[in-house]
């Protein structure tokens, strides 16, 4: 007796593959949203990334048993925070809280999915630039929990001292025989953010800056004389050989490692990656290329509240009460590497030199824009900077353009 | 016959039809039955778990099409005929799921003006707008607040400065009470007969109700309304925007400057100016029309078009004829290590390719790559900057990523053309080129013809490679856009999608349809013409 025949095989396959088809078909609609205030505790969701998430959950459980809220933290890959954010919000499907990077706040206060918070009294204790990095047209869109800014980060074997002006520094590495004075990367697509610190030191901002901090998106200064100063150091710089679109994030830092530079401009993510290199470094502020401070830009993570939360108190409880205290901004601290923006806890960690020395390079920093003109900003800024480093036409009329173009978009 | 009699044999029949199937295929075998049951059965299980789902949400489209599909389905295995239906069912289910339903929501979405400032329903963007137009007063005290269930209603008692008592709910405005509130938030008050103060976990049972309640702190409405977001604090709030429902207009409350829903998915004033966030709305063909009217897409869009055209037909060519001269080289019985070649020729092929668009793009390095230091000695070659040189590069990195599988099809296919064809022709006195030219190649492309075609749409949406490699790049000063020599369709449309804070998703669905148009037009002429191909069988 024939027990599988071929054609009984197949029609079972086939049966099989419907069933796991209705099982995909059907799970999709099966995400329902757990938090409801009919239950007899309420609870809170967080979006969180995979390097907050246990901390969090630790913190979570110590806020539940002294509130009764419970706490489900979700971990999630930072890039889909924001996309589903956006798309599961007005679904009603989101969570309460997520993280998340001031940038993003202007986009996503412009898709309604995120609602002011009122920090009341404790907006002092946190470092000012935090709160500024989060300040959208006049409100306060999240509660920050770190900081971080490129620095100048020196091979201390080839640069024993901190470098007391740019020339200082390029005069260090001639007498190290560095082959580069400095490494700062670019790569094809450029990097106006690593940059930033540099063109600032001519005095060249991207937008004027209201008194509150928050951006005046209207006032575009980057097109000014200062601007076009820059440009053309920008250009020179690449003439020397010292700065090129070949240089890649990647290719920066194992140049750094082997020694080709005492200097690098970078921020405190790579810092893990040279010490397990076996590389004694030391991080400072950045020295001014073009005669005023070089202001770098601090971005700020934060934890945002949710428009169409349905546990808008427990919520607010947990953030302002709870993740707004020292303890859980040191935690953080620990699980993230990056110094936290509360006051008391920053100064705690700040004795690490590491972050001291960020901190430094930070002092003079000026919050990563969160207005959502600055997304045609990026686009044509790092075109033109890769223009100009690879020689192709005037840095200053490349720059002229550059500043009509962004114009144009953020006129429309 | 009765009704009931009629009833009754009808269900003897039908346990007769039941114990006689069974039966058969006890008699044949019993597993597949057992096997099928338990299939069906977790079906309809997790239909009828995703049914619930949906009854609590009131999705009552998607639970309607999950019932009757899983009715369908059901159907079609309990039949003891209709055998074709049996196979064709999971095929047409994942027709269903996967193409139909992303091709009809992507043209549905084509037609709206979804993207950044229009995300959501009309409700949302209200909610974010009442939400964002709160003003904190300035000179206004942080309140301690106990809140209190007053019959059905909430209301607010705070205490002020001189730990006096204020009560007040959504249409009385704050007065004063006798009475002291302790530090747990318990109030001591003779005034508040018919109220019951709530403690924190009542509080949270009913959230919604209680951040949404604005107590006016007097009858001046300049003094602004008392609203908590802690439940255990309140301060006074002033709203610059207020919503009027009957006439579906929001009002600046210090100028009276009305913002109209004009149709276009955001409440607008007379200026023109448009309050963020709006909504999403049904825009027609507006999409379709900026496309080809608007300068600065219009210019990129042909541009981007023509390439893509260009970098799929390149791609197909060049694969194609390497493969092709692989293929024949290797099918020649004098050529030694056959097998050897074959499988090391395999190998780009089965490495992920957008893996190797990232070595490329590290070996095609100006300064720093393989290609430039070691190939030509250290001449700086901008592969990846000149828009001309990327293009090329772009080509030959796809060359070298196609070829493989080319050279597989190809490879088959000439093992299957009869022998006595050739012979018969070397005998007749044919030449080597005329026995490729006018048998070998027109036989070959009967069965490969279509893989061409195919291997074209492929192309089309080669979205991995661009994006590993160039990421559409070099851009040059001067577009707007952001789109680069190498930017073909579908990284055009990823950029409008997702990249940067002002996404339009109605403008990207409406390149994605023209995408599918071109594609499906394209395949279409094609087929047609390998049509002609097959007569020569």
């Amino acid at each position: 007796m024939e027990v599988f025949s071929t054609r009984r095989i197949m029609a079972i396959i086939a049966a099989a593959s419907t069933i796991a088809l209705g099982l995909s078909a059907c799970s999709s609609g099966n995400t329902s949203d757990t938090s409801s205030s009919e239950s007899k505790n309420a609870t809170i969701t967080v979006w969180a990334d995979a390097d907050h998430t246990a901390a969090l959950k630790d913190v979570a459980s110590s806020f539940t048993k002294s509130t009764g809220i419970n706490v489900k933290v979700i971990q999630k890959d930072l890039g889909s925070v924001q996309k589903d954010l956006i798309t599961q919000v007005p679904a009603g499907q989101g969570p309460d809280i997520a993280i998340g990077p001031n940038d993003w706040t202007g986009l996503l206060a412009t898709d309604g999915v995120i609602q002011p918070i009122d920090l009341g009294d404790a907006q002092s204790d946190f470092e000012k630039v935090s709160i500024d990095a989060f300040n959208y047209q006049g409100k306060i869109y999240a509660l920050p929990y770190s900081i971080e800014n490129v620095a100048l980060v020196r091979n201390t074997k080839l640069a024993p001292n901190a470098p007391t002006s740019w020339d200082d520094m390029v005069n260090t590495a001639k007498q190290a025989n560095a082959k580069y004075p400095y490494l700062l990367q670019i790569g094809d697509q450029g990097d106006a953010y690593t940059m930033y610190p540099v063109q600032t030191s001519f005095g060249s901002s991207v937008f004027a800056q209201n008194s509150d901090g928050s951006y005046d998106a209207k006032n575009l200064t980057i097109g000014n004389e200062q601007g076009k100063a820059f440009a053309s150091w920008l250009s020179e710089q690449a003439k020397e050989g010292i700065l090129s679109t070949s240089i890649t994030a990647d290719i920066a830092l194992s140049k750094f490692e082997a020694g080709e530079s005492p200097y690098i401009i970078t921020g405190p993510w790579n810092i893990p990656a040279l010490k397990k290199a076996g590389l004694n470094v030391a991080v400072s502020a950045i020295p001014s290329a073009g005669g005023q401070p070089a202001q770098p830009f601090v971005g700020v993570n934060g934890f945002f509240l949710s428009s169409q939360t349905k546990n808008k108190i427990a919520a607010t409880n947990f953030l302002t009460n709870y993740v707004g205290t020292e303890k859980v901004q040191e935690a953080l601290y620990k699980a993230g590497g990056l110094p936290p923006a509360l006051s008391s806890a920053f100064e705690k960690v700040a004795e690490d030199d590491f972050v001291k020395g960020f901190e430094e390079a930070g002092k003079t920093g000026v919050p990563m824009p969160n207005v959502t003109e600055m997304s045609a900003v990026w686009q044509s800024w790092n075109n033109a900077e890769v223009s100009i480093v690879n020689q192709q036409g005037d840095p200053t009329q490349i720059w002229d353009n550059m500043s009509g173009e962004i114009q144009k978009t953020i006129n429309k | 016959m009765s009704k009931q009699e009629n009833i009754q044999n009808k269900r003897k029949r039908m346990k007769k039809r039941i114990v006689s199937q069974v039966g058969n295929n006890v008699g044949a075998n019993i597993l597949p039955i057992v096997v099928k049951i338990v299939l069906l059965g977790m079906l309809d299980a997790m239909s009828l778990y995703g049914a619930f789902a949906l009854l609590m949400q009131h999705k009552w489209v998607v639970l309607g099409l999950l019932l009757v599909g899983t009715g369908v389905i059901n159907w079609i295995y309990w039949r003891s005929h209709g055998l074709a239906a049996k196979y064709l069912a999971p095929g047409i289910v994942l027709l269903l799921i996967f193409q139909l339903f992303a091709i009809s929501y992507s043209a549905y979405i084509a037609f709206t003006n979804y993207g950044t400032g229009h995300n959501g329903t009309k409700e949302v963007a209200i909610t974010a707008l009442m939400q964002s137009s709160l003003v904190k007063k300035e000179d206004s005290p942080k309140y301690p607040l106990s809140v209190a269930k007053c019959g059905a209603d909430y209301s607010f008692i705070v205490q002020d400065s001189e730990e006096q008592l204020l009560v007040g709910d959504n249409t009385q405005p704050l007065h004063h009470i006798d009475g002291t509130r302790n530090a747990d938030g318990t109030i001591h008050s003779s005034q508040l007969q018919n109220c019951k103060v709530l403690n924190f976990s009542q509080i949270l049972q009913d959230q919604s109700a209680i951040v949404s309640l604005s107590v006016p702190v007097s009858t001046n409405p300049n003094d602004g309304v008392l609203r908590t977001s802690d439940g255990q604090t309140a301060s006074a709030y002033i709203s610059t925007f207020r919503y009027d429902k009957s006439s579906d207009t929001m009002i600046d409350t210090k100028t009276h400057e009305q913002y109209r829903d004009n149709g276009t998915g955001a409440f607008v004033n007379d200026a023109g100016v448009a309050l963020q966030p709006g909504w999403r709305v049904n825009v027609g063909f507006q999409n379709f029309i900026r496309l080809f009217t608007v300068k600065e897409l219009q210019q990129p869009f042909l541009r981007v078009l023509l390439w893509t055209i260009e970098f799929s037909v390149l791609s197909v060519l060049t694969t194609f004829i390497l493969g092709l001269f692989l293929a024949i080289t290797l099918n020649d019985d004098r050529m030694k290590f056959r097998r050897l070649y074959r499988s090391i020729l395999i190998l780009p092929y089965a490495f992920p390719a957008f893996l190797s668009a990232l070595v490329w793009a590290g070996m095609l390095n100006e300064k720093f790559g393989f290609i430039n230091q070691v190939v030509f000695h250290g001449t700086e070659i901008p592969w990846l900057h000149a828009p001309t040189l990327a293009k090329i590069a772009v080509i030959v990195v796809n060359l070298w990523l196609g070829f493989p599988y080319m050279f597989l099809v190809c490879m088959g296919a000439l093992q299957s053309i009869p022998h006595d064809l050739v012979e018969a022709a070397t005998l007749d006195g044919a030449s080597r080129w005329k026995i490729f030219r006018y048998i070998t190649f027109p036989l070959l492309l009967v069965s490969v013809a279509p893989l061409l075609i195919s291997s074209f749409a492929m192309n089309f949406n080669n979205f991995n490679l661009i994006y590993m490699l160039t990421a559409g790049g070099p851009v040059q000063t001067g577009s707007s856009m952001n789109i680069g020599s190498t930017d073909i369709l579908i990284s055009m449309v990823y950029k409008i999608a997702f990249v940067g804070a002002n996404r339009d998703y109605g403008l990207a669905s409406a390149f994605s349809i023209i995408i599918f148009l071109v594609v499906g037009l394209v395949s279409a002429i094609s087929f047609k013409a390998t049509k002609s191909l097959e007569e020569l069988n």
